[in-house]
């Protein structure tokens, strides 16, 4: 099974509900940190660093000794990563997404690949959880290639829980995209209810079964269990605005573990996910 | 010239929002931009009445026609980002179609297809809006689901507001930053006079704000430093500032845990518009942020900052630094 | 020849914008007619990253041998050196007086990379 965790809005607690699910799951499983750009489920885990993989796109560089001049590549380039102004062309690796398609129409074979580094994927053992987090580079901006990196790593024998990042852009997407069933952690907030609004449809368009956490019930109002009553989307389970949950977590330390009264309700979100899953018609 | 102040936290539900709401509500000259193009919020507190709207256009989306295609499968190949799939129907020899949400719009399949079967087309994928609110101006947008054009638009809803603020007489721009490091953040970043940068005291907080000062050094904007909910963990609060204070980041603040903050919300009011103690933490943190903002020298980190108070524990002080 | 200064107005007396890539517009004054035209930076503001280079290719496309900022960034800066075009940084607070301070000789380089 593969399990996405997701919310709209950031803070909800994706990596608290994630990292709990992991810790009550018992037998092996696979969690991905997918919020390459922050990602933060190592903290929680008391992980031994097992394998570690420098992750590239490749980006052009000029032959200039092929290169005559004319330009082709810079007439291409769709995003200003390769500049044909005068003579040989200049080529900006940041901006590059590595389409390939400059190599592909320059008329002397005058560029060729060279791996450009976004970040790495590094795998850690933690008991029978096995992390695999992938942290992209500070500056570089390119983020879909580093989730697939992270993606690769699944093994297929054991289940495995997806944490996505905040929002709904193309690295939350590119997360989601397989997984069995998504759970969208949310709190009863107007801001909350905002954006798990977008995140459900954004869900719903890659063809995927959705359940909700709320989390810190009590801090706002009811709205949100109303919108997903309206949308037929299951509650999964209600967690309570416990002051104890917040300093867990500003400790590091996995909520089931500083408060394993919580496991029975980790162990619920799991049975309600892995019924979705079932019903799941799949997606992309 | 216009002054930007930028809204950012590197990690995600810090208080971005609930800040930028309050500190629009506090500056007197001011054109608000809501960047977080992604999950936009601030509109729910700020009720912005609509005056215009604009499509927004970026990037192209390759679309396969297919009375034209062959199905040799040579997109398929070329393509690196996974977004040719099998089948206007789901089979192989009805030829093959883009994933509208994995597409970059790189060219290449439209470039090399043998029979011409595909067109790159822009994509119109969401719009921006300039509305008023009892703030003054807002400028918002809404993007369109896996449009992969996030940053773009965050620079466009910037400049959008710039122009507004320089027309306005050099008002100041307050922007509502997005979650992350990545494309959308940078956007966000680049050319900004100072970087609000909002930490909560916590493991994952700490990280993240780390990140996101190297971010802010490497395209060289001042930083300031606030905590939100600071008496979840005193200690990690501290911490942070030490840690701030050595990157070279002033603190300019700490805004305690407050249950009126939701409820201000839930009644689409900015916590400054209610008589909350963390209403007061925000007051006292504007006007730090404020004469931070009306010193010169964008461009490099204050020598200030670096060489001030930061290794004790933090003041409430009224003066500045 | 002519020479672009980076401005957010339309007249020789506007402000000086002191960035590149991001400024709104270009004067580009012609110094065989001292006249002059003011052309967009559209290309330059709408971009998410790389303002500086579309700002660059604009400047290229043009014909302008000279630019006169405040600063630009590394990566503008090469694609103007390899354009041919020298660039001028000022703190100069209008146009009209960075115009003058560049014909007069009065201004400094900047180091290519």
């Amino acid at each position: 099974m593969i399990l996405g965790v997701a919310s709209g809005k950031g803070g909800t607690g994706k990596t608290t509900v994630a990292v709990s699910l992991a810790r009550v799951l018992g037998s092996a499983v696979q969690l991905l940190d997918c919020d390459v750009e922050e990602p933060n489920d190592r903290l929680f885990l008391d992980g031994r660093l097992r394998e570690a993989q420098v992750v590239t796109v490749p980006v052009p560089r000029v032959d200039e000794v092929a290169c005559d001049g004319c330009g082709e590549c810079g007439r291409f380039c769709r995003f200003h990563a390769i500049v044909a102004v005068d003579g040989p062309p200049l080529v900006f690796p940041e901006l590059c997404h590595g389409c390939g398609g400059c190599i592909r129409v320059c008329p002397r074979g005058a560029l060729h690949e060279t791996p450009r580094r976004i970040g790495v994927v590094e795998v850690l053992d933690a008991g029978p959880v096995t992390l695999v987090e992938g942290r992209l580079d500070v500056g570089a901006a390119l983020v879909p290639p580093l989730v697939r990196a992270v993606k690769a790593h699944r093994a297929g024998d054991r289940p495995a829980i997806l944490d996505a990042p905040p929002g709904r852009s193309c690295a939350v997407i590119e997360t989601l995209r397989g997984a069995d069933a998504v759970v969208l952690v949310t709190e009863p907030t107007p801001f909350g209810l905002n954006d798990l609004a977008q995140a459900l449809a954004v869900a719903r368009e890659l063809g995927l079964s959705c359940g909700v956490v709320v989390n810190r019930v009590g801090i706002g109002d009811d709205r949100v269990q109303a919108f997903c009553r309206e949308n037929a989307v299951p509650v999964l389970a209600e967690l309570p605005d416990d002051r104890r949950i917040a300093e867990a977590g500003s400790r590091g330390e996995p909520l089931v573990d500083a408060l394993p009264e919580y496991r029975g309700v980790f162990r619920s979100i799991l049975e309600g996910a892995t019924r979705l899953a079932e019903k799941g018609s799949g997606s992309w | 010239m216009v002054r930007e102040l930028v809204v950012l936290s590197g990690k995600g539900g810090t208080g971005k929002t609930s800040l930028a709401a309050s500190f629009a509500v506090l500056a007197r000259h001011r054109v608000v931009a809501d960047c977080d193009v992604d999950a936009a919020d601030l509109h729910l507190v700020l009720a912005p009445r609509l005056r215009e709207r604009h499509e927004f256009r970026s990037g192209d989306l390759a679309v396969i026609r297919p009375d034209v295609c062959t199905a040799c499968g040579d997109c398929l190949a070329l393509c690196r980002f996974d977004a040719i799939r099998k089948g206007a129907d789901g089979h192989a020899e009805a030829g093959f179609r883009v994933d509208p949400l994995a597409c970059e719009g790189c060219g290449v399949c439209a470039r090399f297809c043998p029979v011409g079967a595909v067109e790159l087309r822009e994509r119109v994928c969401g719009e921006w809006m300039v509305s008023e609110t009892r703030c003054g101006p807002l400028v918002h947008a809404r993007l369109a689901i896996g449009s992969g054009s996030s940053g773009k638009l965050v620079s466009t809803v910037r400049q959008a507001a710039r122009q507004l603020a320089e027309a306005h007489g050099d008002a100041l721009v307050i922007v509502d930053g997005p979650p992350g490091i990545g494309c959308p953040a940078i956007a966000a970043l680049t050319g900004a006079s100072r970087l609000l940068a909002v930490a909560e005291p916590t493991v994952s907080g700490e990280h993240d704000l780390d990140r996101l000062l190297v971010l802010a050094r490497h395209f060289d904007v001042p930083v300031s430093v606030c905590v939100n909910k600071w008496d979840v963990n005193p200690g990690m609060t501290e911490r942070i500032e030490r840690r701030a204070g050595r990157a070279g980041a002033g603190v300019v603040g700490r805004v305690r845990q407050d249950p009126a903050v939701s409820r201000a919300q839930v009644r689409g009011r900015a916590i400054v518009e209610t008589g909350a103690a963390a209403a007061d933490d925000v007051r006292r943190l504007w006007d730090r942020l404020r004469s931070r903002l009306e010193e010169p020298g964008r461009g490099q980190t204050d020598r200030r900052e670096r060489e001030g108070p930061t290794d004790g524990p933090w003041q409430p002080a009224v003066e500045g630094h | 020849m002519k020479v672009a200064l980076t401005t957010s107005g339309e007249t020789l007396e506007a402000p000086l914008d002191p960035r590149f890539g991001r400024a709104p517009r270009f004067l580009v004054f012609d110094t065989d007619t001292t006249a002059f035209e003011i052309v967009d930076n559209r290309a330059g503001l709408e971009a998410a990253q790389g303002a500086g280079v579309q700002a660059a290719e604009t400047l290229a496309r043009l014909g302008v041998r000279g630019l006169v900022t405040g600063h630009c960034g590394p990566k503008a800066l090469r694609v103007l050196v390899r354009a041919g075009i020298e660039v001028y940084n000022t703190d100069a607070s209008t146009v009209a007086e960075a115009l003058t301070a560049y014909r007069e000789g009065r201004l400094c380089a900047a180091e290519p990379v």
